[in-house]
């Protein structure tokens, strides 16, 4: 098993938001995390990669057999774990080109900025100013430079205009399949965890399995396409009581 | 005004900012030091504290060369015809300076200034001539040589009309050398359409007392970019240049970096005049306190119609303890003026810390890409050597611990 919650209680911003979540990543799996709005799943995401505003009251989050629970976020990184986030923050000062050269180690990513249309942001500071489809990229060229074994990706698709869907999901299909980057990153098996709500993604990428994520909850899992016809036809309430009568 | 028994009198008048410092604890230094004529025979030692603050102890990639040992002139040279390049002392049997000394830096300012005035202090003396763009920078270094030493100096810069020119000044003591005075006063005059950068950076030890005194009158169309760095420990520095912009379309910008280590007090930043039409400033301040005392002032005057300037003065705060004091100041005596001022002070946002930890990098490594950033960010054409000392010294503080 590649990744393995076990009861996870989560507060942030001083409430509960997650309340005993179970879930199970095997190795080289994606999976999809459906969920509406505030349910939870972007605080999912952050618990499992150690942000600072998530603080765990209950329950283990175990990868590859280590207990990460508590384990700082750079060596979590440098377990493999990585993520794509929906809102970075912006850094001042900071040059993408900087970021992007620390972090690919002895991999040249800084010359392939083009193919993520980036190479014009190279020298301006990062996430400063760029707009919702210059994030996305941004963060998949971070991704790319740093080649995670298991990646976080918290919306891909949100905010990218129809032209540029196409290069997003192509990255992240690349991320995933390890079209190599460079030595290193050959006969990779990559997981996932996506969250999306349209599951466009999902024209790009193959997922295995996806869960519903509400009020702090898993309530449904199941096939990716089965849940996401669902939740298209019936929403997010019909979904719960469906788990309900199952139950 | 400034007459001889005015100036005399100055002698006792504390400075308006800083910490008093009384001069009679120090002993004024020589003014016949050892000469240098080849700056291949300069000691190792010292060669490596002149390369700390900007100065290529060769003299590779300068127009010419200037250093003085506590108050003496000990080597003069120069590759360029364009420029005039002596100790001040020797300026004056040639030249009439009366029209530029004391005319930006009033003499009896204070006890600093008077004590200058009255010992006649030497310093350097530059001019570009009229038209002349000189290639390559001209490089001063002053060294304070011994203990309980004052260092006087008096500085000259001249840009003739139409010319331009690049200074690289450095201020440093020898190894040994642990409490000094060093008091500089520099006056600075750019002619029509003249254009000056002046980049100084200060490496003492760290029971040196520094009390420069600047001032710099621009003419119509004039440029000038002042870089003031110092990112080692020092007792105290106190100073406060003043810009008068007195030509029409003449523009300033005085970029700012400072490090205040534990037990340093730094009280800088800059007064800009703007006394003519659609004359234009910008003050950039970077501060960063492990603990020391560190002020930024900044103060912008608008006299004139069309005037317009920025005053941005940035404070990170990376331990508790010291004191970062921000003071930025706009005053306008007419209507048709834009003056604006962006103030900061805080620690460094943990998001920004975490987002780059998530990437790989150590806390350390996160902190300091930050900072550097955070120096760095925002002040234009910052020369690749003093980005080099930055980075340097960011390492050596031992960030994020």
């Amino acid at each position: 098993m590649l990744l393995k919650i076990e009861d996870l209680h989560v507060e942030a911003g001083g409430r509960e938001i997650l309340g005993g979540i179970d879930l199970e990543i095997k190795d080289g799996r994606t999976c999809i995390l459906f969920g509406p709005n505030g349910s939870g799943k972007s605080t999912l995401l952050a618990a499992i990669m150690g942000l600072g505003h998530c603080r765990i009251t209950k329950g283990r989050i175990i990868y590859n057999d280590a207990d990460i629970t508590n384990m700082p976020i750079d060596e979590r990184a440098r377990l493999g774990i990585g993520m794509m986030m929906q809102r970075p923050p912006n850094l001042p000062g900071v040059k993408l080109k900087s970021l992007v050269g620390a972090v690919a180690g002895e991999c040249d990513i800084v010359s392939r900025a083009n193919e993520f249309r980036m190479d014009k942001f190279l020298d301006r500071d990062i996430n400063v100013g760029f707009s919702g489809g210059e994030i996305k990229r941004s963060e998949l060229l971070q991704l790319t430079a740093q080649s995670p074994q298991f990646l976080l990706l918290d919306e891909p698709e949100s905010g990218v205009d129809l032209e540029s869907i196409g290069l997003v999901g192509k990255k992240v299909h690349d991320l995933l399949y390890g079209t190599a980057n460079c030595d290193r990153d050959k006969k990779k098996r990559v997981s996932a965890l996506v969250i999306t709500h349209t599951g466009q993604i999902l024209d790009y990428i193959g997922a295995d399995h996806a869960f519903i994520l509400i009020d702090g909850k898993i309530k449904c899992s199941g096939r990716p396409a089965d849940l996401l016809k669902d939740i298209r036809e019936r929403g997010y309430k019909e979904c719960i009581q469906c788990r309900m009568v199952k139950m | 005004m400034q007459n001889g028994k005015d100036v005399k009198e100055a002698l006792n008048k504390k400075a308006s900012y800083g910490p008093d410092i009384d001069l009679d604890d120090y002993k004024v230094g020589t003014y016949t030091p050892d000469k240098v004529d080849r700056l291949e025979s300069i000691p190792g030692d010292v060669k490596e504290r002149m390369v700390n603050v900007g100065v290529m102890p060769c003299g590779t990639g300068r127009a010419g060369t200037i250093l003085f040992n506590d108050n003496g002139p000990v080597h003069v040279s120069s590759s360029s015809d364009d420029i005039e390049l002596m100790p001040i002392r020797k300026a004056a049997k040639i030249y009439d300076l009366s029209e530029y000394l004391w005319k930006a830096v009033p003499a009896d300012k204070d006890k600093y200034t008077s004590k200058t005035y009255i010992e006649d202090s030497d310093g350097y003396f530059i001019r570009v001539k009229e038209g002349r763009h000189v290639k390559y920078p001209v490089q001063t270094c002053m060294i304070i040589n011994r203990n309980k030493q004052m260092q006087n100096v008096h500085n000259i810069v001249i840009v003739e009309k139409d010319a331009s020119l690049e200074v690289i000044t450095g201020c440093t003591t020898k190894k040994h050398v642990t409490e000094s005075l060093h008091v500089g006063v520099s006056e600075t005059y750019i002619k029509d359409g003249g254009s000056l950068t002046f980049t100084m950076v200060h490496n003492w030890s760290d029971d040196t007392y520094v009390r420069p005194r600047s001032g710099c009158i621009m003419g119509k169309n004039s440029k000038y970019v002042n870089n003031y760095v110092i990112l080692n420990p020092v007792r105290s520095v106190q100073s406060y240049p003043v810009a008068y912009l007195n030509g029409e379309g003449a523009s300033v910008k005085f970029n700012n970096i400072c490090l205040s280590h534990d037990g340093s007090e730094i009280d800088t930043g800059c007064r800009v005049e703007l006394n003519a039409p659609r004359t234009s400033a910008e003050i950039i301040s970077r501060s960063i306190t492990f603990g020391g005392r560190m002020i930024a002032r900044g103060k912008l005057v608008g006299n004139a119609p069309g005037a317009k300037a920025h005053l941005e003065c940035k404070g990170l705060v990376l331990n508790d303890g010291g004191l970062t004091l921000a003071i930025p100041e706009l005053e306008s005596s007419i209507a048709d003026v834009e003056m604006t001022h962006e103030a900061a002070v805080g620690k460094i946002a943990r998001d920004q810390v975490e987002y780059l930890m998530m990437r790989g990098l150590t806390e350390e490594q996160a902190v300091g890409m930050i900072v550097r950033g955070f120096l760095e960010g925002g002040i234009k054409g910052l020369p690749d050597d003093l980005k080099r000392d930055i980075d340097a010294a960011i390492d050596k503080a031992n960030l994020g611990s």
